[in-house]
């Protein structure tokens, strides 16, 4: 064994126990002497003597080591001394002894049983509260809004039209190709399945009513959710982490009029252009198909949809638009705000802000399913 | 002791680092003896932080060497370079701790990714970090979050320290601290290396840093690098070394110093 290696030899005579520690005391190379440190230290013996003197180089770890073995044997009532220490050693030894402190390392964790009640009150808290504050957001956001419609030229109007070429000019690519792509898919189940029945023509009302009620706006509030919503959600977030939103108080600013407000705006009015186009789109995908699979052309396909389908599908689309994106930016301006120092946060609160978006965009469409069906349209 | 006789740990000659066609460094040389604590200081710009992450390799140089314990950075393999790594320990500007771990446990990162100690010996050797940085006995299980600071620093430095390194490189150590937690700080530093050995850098914005723990140190101006015992930078006469040492805050560090 090369000179250099970490080891120990413990020899014992007359209840005289000696441990005789040499070479190089490192970090790395301690996994073996601490185990026989550990079976020294069980013997019994009446006095030890650790001897240092083959020592060649001695770290904090070793340092610590040698003191444990030290402490836990003087523990046991036994007399142990170090013999041959360089003074250099002994100064480590002696510091290493000297911060030598009881010290909490783990978290205490709770039971399990009692974690899982604990979390589901907890989460059931957070989601009322959450609700709650949405709410209040909401009162905030519509009081300020009041504000700026008195006084008109409070309204930011150049971060307004930014907000809506963002989110709706720079959206149109994506929501147009997703919409065409589903008309296409609508129509070809469609005519699939009505094909059995020789109800072919069907697919014209099964696509114009679907798209206009329900899928146009639910593809835009979706994609929107996952652009722009997370999108306020960071920028907000950031300008959050850097004090840019106490500032702006500090300077006499509104962070809701300045920031919250011209992107709510710019939802509210840009998502039912989206809807829109959305539509147009869907339909058209639709109408590919119907000329693709069931030869019905243009044409028919158009004078179909305008006896089949009632303006009112329309409507329905474009009546939740709105209110779909004011929900959308809601969230997303607020999670911003709800950051809290961390880069870390502002993560966490983007996918929350996405993900609450998401689940309100489609309980709100529930709702305006049940409200246009009690009022029968 | 005389400067040609001591031992070169770091040796760094001709470096040239530039961010696209800004130059940052032209033609630095810089020796770090074993077991001296330096001191780089410079303007804000002036590459401190650079030169050190050029140094312990988290930036790409562009002409130069830098021999570290008298190898060539350059020509070390994957191993080897991770052999390399394990002798220096780096403390980041905020720490720079795992935010997913406690304290113990990101002081136990090194300690588990490079040795083949018991897990028992591995918590009580960061217990004993832990300690030695003046961390108070809760803040083992504590997550980077819920650390203020200056706490955040001292655990940055544990974790720094727990392969025990040959060199230890500090940047900007005391930024951001109060006056009072700044000096404590910077007792703490001399203390570790008077009892663990190492070698120290330390980018730092700090004159009385300087001037209460720095044997030498390494002036950064005009992408070139000045070196020298204090007294001898303020016999300087570069502009910019005479403003540094002779304002007004210099002044009152050495009034500290010598207090």
């Amino acid at each position: 064994m090369d000179a250099a290696t970490c080891r120990i030899e413990v020899a014992e005579a007359d209840g005289l126990l000696r441990i005789s520690a040499a070479g190089t005391w490192e970090t790395t190379q301690l996994a073996r002497v601490d185990r026989e440190l550990r079976s020294a230290v069980a013997r019994r013996a009446r006095a030890v003597r650790i001897d240092l003197s083959g020592l060649q180089m001695l770290d904090t770890a070793g340092a610590w080591l040698l003191y444990r073995t030290l402490k836990t044997l003087r523990a046991q009532g036994l007399a142990v001394e170090f013999v041959g220490a360089k003074p250099d050693y002994q100064a480590l030894i002696d510091s290493i002894a000297a911060n030598d402190r009881e010290q909490v390392l783990h978290r205490i964790h709770p039971h399990r049983l009692l974690a899982l009640l604990d979390d589901t009150g907890r989460a059931s808290i957070h989601a009322l509260a959450e609700l709650g504050g949405l709410l209040s957001f909401l009162g905030v956001t519509v009081v300020t809004w009041a504000r700026v419609l008195a006084r008109p030229r409070r309204m930011r109007m150049t971060a307004l039209f930014v907000q809506m070429e963002r989110g709706g000019l720079n959206a149109l690519p994506i929501v147009g190709l997703l919409s065409f792509l589903i008309g296409v898919v609508l129509a070809y189940q469609g005519a699939d399945q009505l094909r059995r029945f020789g109800a072919e023509i069907f697919t014209v009302n099964l696509v114009g009513i679907s798209v206009l009620r329900e899928m146009g706006i639910l593809l835009a509030a979706i994609l929107v959710a996952g652009r722009s919503g997370s999108a306020f959600a960071a920028q907000i977030g950031t300008m959050q982490v850097n004090e840019e939103v106490d500032a702006m108080r500090t300077i006499g600013l509104d962070p809701i009029e300045v920031l919250v407000l011209p992107r709510v705006i710019a939802l509210v009015i840009v998502l039912p252009l989206l809807t829109v186009y959305a539509d147009l789109m869907g339909i058209a995908g639709g109408a590919l198909m119907s000329w693709a699979t069931l030869d019905i052309s243009l044409t028919q396909f158009l004078e179909r949809l305008r006896s089949a389908v009632p303006l009112w599908a329309f409507w329905v689309g474009m009546i939740k638009a709105p209110v779909f994106g004011l929900l959308i930016a809601l969230t997303g301006c607020r999670a911003g705000l709800r950051v809290t120092g961390s880069a870390e946060s502002v993560g966490q609160q983007t996918t929350q802000s996405v993900v609450i978006a998401i689940f309100l965009v489609i309980v709100m469409d529930a709702i305006f399913s049940i409200f246009f069906s009690t009022v029968g349209v | 002791m005389n400067g040609e006789q001591r031992d070169i740990v770091i040796r760094v000659r001709g470096l040239v680092t530039r961010f696209g066609a800004e130059v940052v460094h032209d033609g630095l040389d810089l020796d770090v003896y074993r077991g001296e604590t330096l001191g780089i200081v410079g303007g804000s710009g002036a590459g401190k932080t650079v030169l050190l992450r050029t140094i312990v390799g988290l930036n790409r140089k562009a002409a130069g060497h830098i021999e570290i314990f008298g190898q060539d950075t350059d020509s070390l393999d994957h191993d080897q370079r991770t052999a390399l790594e394990r002798r220096f320990g780096v403390m980041f500007q905020q720490g720079a701790l795992f935010s997913s771990l406690t304290v113990a446990q990101n002081v136990a990162v090194p300690l588990k990714e490079h040795t083949e100690l018991p897990p028992a010996l591995i918590q009580e050797i960061a217990a004993l970090k832990i300690s030695l940085v003046g961390l108070p006995p809760d803040a083992g299980a504590k997550l980077p979050a819920e650390l203020s600071g200056g706490m955040k620093k001292r655990a940055g430095l544990a974790r720094a320290l727990a392969l025990d390194p040959e060199i230890l490189f500090l940047d900007e150590p005391t930024a951001g601290l109060d006056p009072i937690g700044a000096a404590e700080f910077d007792k703490l530093i001399g203390r570790l290396q008077k009892t663990l050995g190492h070698t120290a850098v330390m980018v730092t914005h700090d004159l009385d840093s300087l001037y209460a723990i720095c044997d030498r140190v390494a002036v950064l101006v005009d992408k070139h690098i000045v070196t020298g015992t204090l007294d001898e930078l303020e016999r300087n006469p570069h502009p910019w070394i005479q403003e540094y040492f002779h304002g007004p805050r210099a002044r009152a560090a050495v009034a500290a110093a010598g207090a």
